[in-house]
């Protein structure tokens, strides 16, 4: 066999982009929501783009890959996407293929939508399926919420678009921290350290350096760290550097959920999501108790938000005194920061609501 | 093939109407023993509560130093074909669009050396590949990349530049600003040394959006997010307007009033804009598409210092370039010149694992402001320091 060929890059996008928009790129004009799930780009020439937007679990097999390229075969002369959360974008040039397509979708079990006022893809991470260094599963706990919020990826009925994502750890290799909802796995333990091998495997000066909190000192008798637990707020970055100080801990990691956050400057400038829930225990399967919860922030949410209020735009609205009032969460200790932006979240005025 | 183990627990994630990845791996686990394998490991994850996967792993191509994610399982007396389980990560198109004949090329090599499984796509942007025996690592990167049409290579991990990802651009989006798919392309194909070959103190990310919607969610994903914008006067199609108020679109309600520096009225008749104070935020454009558009001078504003939380807690991206032209297939020089500029500054001062945001909190702004040569200007801060300890350069002072 051919010896790999190497820094070749990316395939050429150029490639991979149907007639029609070859013929018209950089030159749309305007773009309108057809029904859920379905985008219509109008070219300067009038050319227009059908997109039909699917939902995906993310983690599928080769055989799932294989069904929907028989299907962009099929309407879309061999042509399709992916977003940034995870969706399959089939891109038309023919109008009339657009409901047929639809109906193969459905009959395959993949739900259209995801566009405008709907709540789209689930962004996540591997989770219990993949990675080492998780608080709890991704997948698992995504599609047990997209089943319950189903109805809202298939319509547009919701005050403005929402985006949840979830990371199964503080690595956040999904960087869920300025998302609508965010639901993060947390450790809540100091990690337990394997004196005997601490030595064989780790470098202890790249140990100590790794935690924010200076919690970790050498212990120069036993070759091996210490732990002040006082300091220690269990991120758990000591456990990427080093097997040795073990930070998973089956009986104390949980879930926590996050409100607020936003990506787009549009109305108000990108938000970081801010903590609503610290700690809802793992519950596999189904993980029920999350479930319940997210479906009442976004319950919540659409309930009172303005026409076009995103859910940080709303809670800012109202104020968070009020968002804690109406939703009946607990306000913990938890909730008032004491990391490196605790000064920003503080109140210095006397101007606030009961 | 054996039969395979019950999974109860994870049978209650087939049911709902959401497409289920438990199925997917069923799909897999049909024709193949490792993924018949996860699929038993992750219903002892579900009775554990807890992954079983051995800590990190390092495996690897010929020549490069990531692009491929080592994983062993710690059960693998009861799941050997999980034993080896490596990631190997694909470099995708820009902007994740596809022509099936590539990515059934994909499937047919991951059939032949692999699980079946694969996440499209990895957080990054990678197209992933899950699961695959060290033995198989160097066979999949020789064939993925000697495919006669779109030939791949592998994206980034560990320390190095990883793989920049996009949104949708000028291909399919009319508020792409810059040509999101060609400078995707032309900076990973410009950096794929720092791609391939991990040299730095930690990763770093370069991520491109179009406009200030920022769909890939630039200014939290990245170390670098550069998003499409621009200097002159939206442009205003005062019949489109009309078209919209006739189709009963609530102007005042919906845009007018939502315009964060109010910077906008409508008479009844005429929408009228105050550019001057008009910061951009595309709420107006997104909401009458048909009728408004950005003005033609247009670039990108790069904002530095995105990242998740670990270490010093998460962050956003800072502008330090308000805009920078970036014509489509100029070669982009400026923005190259800067990035290179921002990572000597980087690897020359910032320690293992401090990105570089961490790293311009730790050294202060002026430091990194001096270290690639730019002047500091107010768009750069919401507001200027009110904190009276700051410091002087020493020629800014009268030496003895």
């Amino acid at each position: 066999m051919a010896q790999a060929r190497t820094d070749i890059g990316p395939p050429l996008y150029k490639e991979m982009l149907p007639p029609v928009i070859l013929e018209n790129y950089g030159k749309w004009r305007y773009h309108e929501i057809v029904k859920p799930g379905v985008l219509v780009h109008v070219s300067e020439s009038g050319a227009k783009l059908y997109t039909v937007r699917a939902g995906s679990p993310r983690l599928i097999s080769i055989f799932f890959i294989r069904d929907i390229c028989d299907l962009a075969d099929k309407y879309c002369d061999g042509y399709l996407r992916f977003t940034s959360r995870h969706n399959v974008e089939f891109l038309l040039s023919d109008e009339s293929k657009v409901d047929p397509l639809i109906e193969d979708l459905k009959a395959m079990g993949v739900p259209v939508g995801g566009t405008g006022n709907s709540i789209t893809n689930i962004v996540h991470t591997q989770g219990w399926v993949h990675c080492h260094t998780p608080a709890t599963d991704a997948s698992g706990i995504v599609k047990a919420v997209m089943d319950e919020l189903f109805e809202y990826f298939t319509s547009m009925k919701l005050p403005a678009k929402m985006r949840i994502a979830l990371a199964c750890c503080l690595n956040m290799c999904g960087a869920v921290h300025c998302s609508d909802i965010a639901i993060l796995g947390i450790h809540r333990t100091v990690p337990k350290i394997d004196h005997e091998n601490l030595h064989k495997l780790c470098e202890i000066p790249t140990l100590t350096a790794s935690c924010p909190t200076a919690a970790i000192r050498p212990n120069p008798k036993l070759k091996s760290v210490d732990i002040k637990a006082e300091r220690c707020m269990y991120c758990g970055n000591c456990y990427t550097m080093c097997p040795s100080v073990q930070i998973i801990d089956a009986k104390n990691d949980a879930v926590s959920i996050w409100v607020g956050g936003k990506i787009s400057n549009s109305r108000i400038g990108p938000r970081f999501s801010r903590l609503a829930i610290p700690f809802i225990p793992n519950n596999p399967p189904r993980w029920p108790e999350v479930v319940e919860s997210v479906k009442k922030l976004v319950e919540l949410w659409a309930a009172n938000a303005q026409p076009g209020e995103r859910m940080s735009e709303w809670i800012e609205r109202i104020s968070w005194e009020k968002f804690f009032e109406l939703s009946g969460l607990e306000f913990t200790d938890k909730h008032i920061d004491d990391f490196t932006l605790a000064q920003t979240t503080f109140r210095s005025t006397t101007q606030f609501k009961w | 093939m054996t039969e395979a183990k019950k999974t109860p627990l994870l049978d209650e994630l087939e049911k709902g109407p959401w497409p289920s990845f438990v199925t997917e791996m069923k799909r897999a686990a049909a024709a193949n023993l490792s993924a018949q394998d996860l699929l038993g490991q992750l219903e002892l994850s579900y009775e554990d509560k807890k992954a079983h996967w051995k800590h990190g792993g390092l495996v690897g191509v010929m020549g490069y130093g990531g692009g491929v994610i080592g994983r062993y399982s710690d059960v693998p007396e009861q799941f050997p074909n999980v034993e080896h389980f490596h990631t190997v990560r694909i470099n995708q198109p820009s902007g994740w669009y596809y022509n099936t004949k590539a990515l059934r090329q994909v499937c047919d090599v991951w059939e032949k050396y692999g699980s079946g499984l694969t996440n499209l796509h990895g957080s990054t942007g990678d197209l992933v590949l899950l699961g695959t025996k060290t033995e198989h690592i160097q066979t999949i990167f020789n064939e993925v990349s000697n495919f006669e049409e779109h030939p791949m290579d592998l994206g980034g991990s560990g320390s190095n530049l990883r793989t920049p990802s996009c949104c949708a651009g000028p291909a399919r989006c009319e508020f792409a600003m810059i040509d999101t798919l060609d400078l995707c392309h032309d900076l990973t194909n410009e950096f794929q040394d720092y791609l391939h070959r991990p040299m730095w103190p930690y990763k770093s990310k370069i991520k491109i959006s179009g406009c200030p919607n920022d769909c890939v969610a630039s200014i939290a994903r990245s170390d670098f997010s550069i998003q499409g914008t621009w200097r002159d006067d939206i442009k205003i199609d005062q019949e489109a307007v009309k078209a919209y108020v006739a189709d009963g679109l609530d102007i005042e309600g919906l845009v007018v009033s939502k315009c964060p520096t109010k910077c906008m009225s409508f008479d009844g008749n005429e929408l009228t804009i105050d550019n001057a104070n008009c910061t951009r935020c595309m709420h107006c454009i997104n909401k009458m598409c048909k009728a408004l558009r950005p003005g033609d001078d247009r670039g990108a504003t790069i904002l530095v210092g995105g990242k998740a939380p670990i270490l010093q807690g998460a962050m956003m991206g800072w502008v330090i370039v308000p805009f920078m032209k970036l014509e489509s297939g100029s070669g982009y020089e400026e923005l190259k010149e800067f990035l290179e500029a921002c990572w000597e500054w980087w690897d020359e001062n910032g320690k293992t694992r401090e990105r570089i945001g961490e790293l311009i909190l730790r050294l202060g702004m002026r430091n990194f402001l001096r270290g690639i040569g730019r002047e500091p200007i107010p768009q750069m801060v919401v507001a200027p320091r009110a904190n009276p300890f700051f410091f002087w350069w020493p020629e800014e002072v009268i030496q003895d």
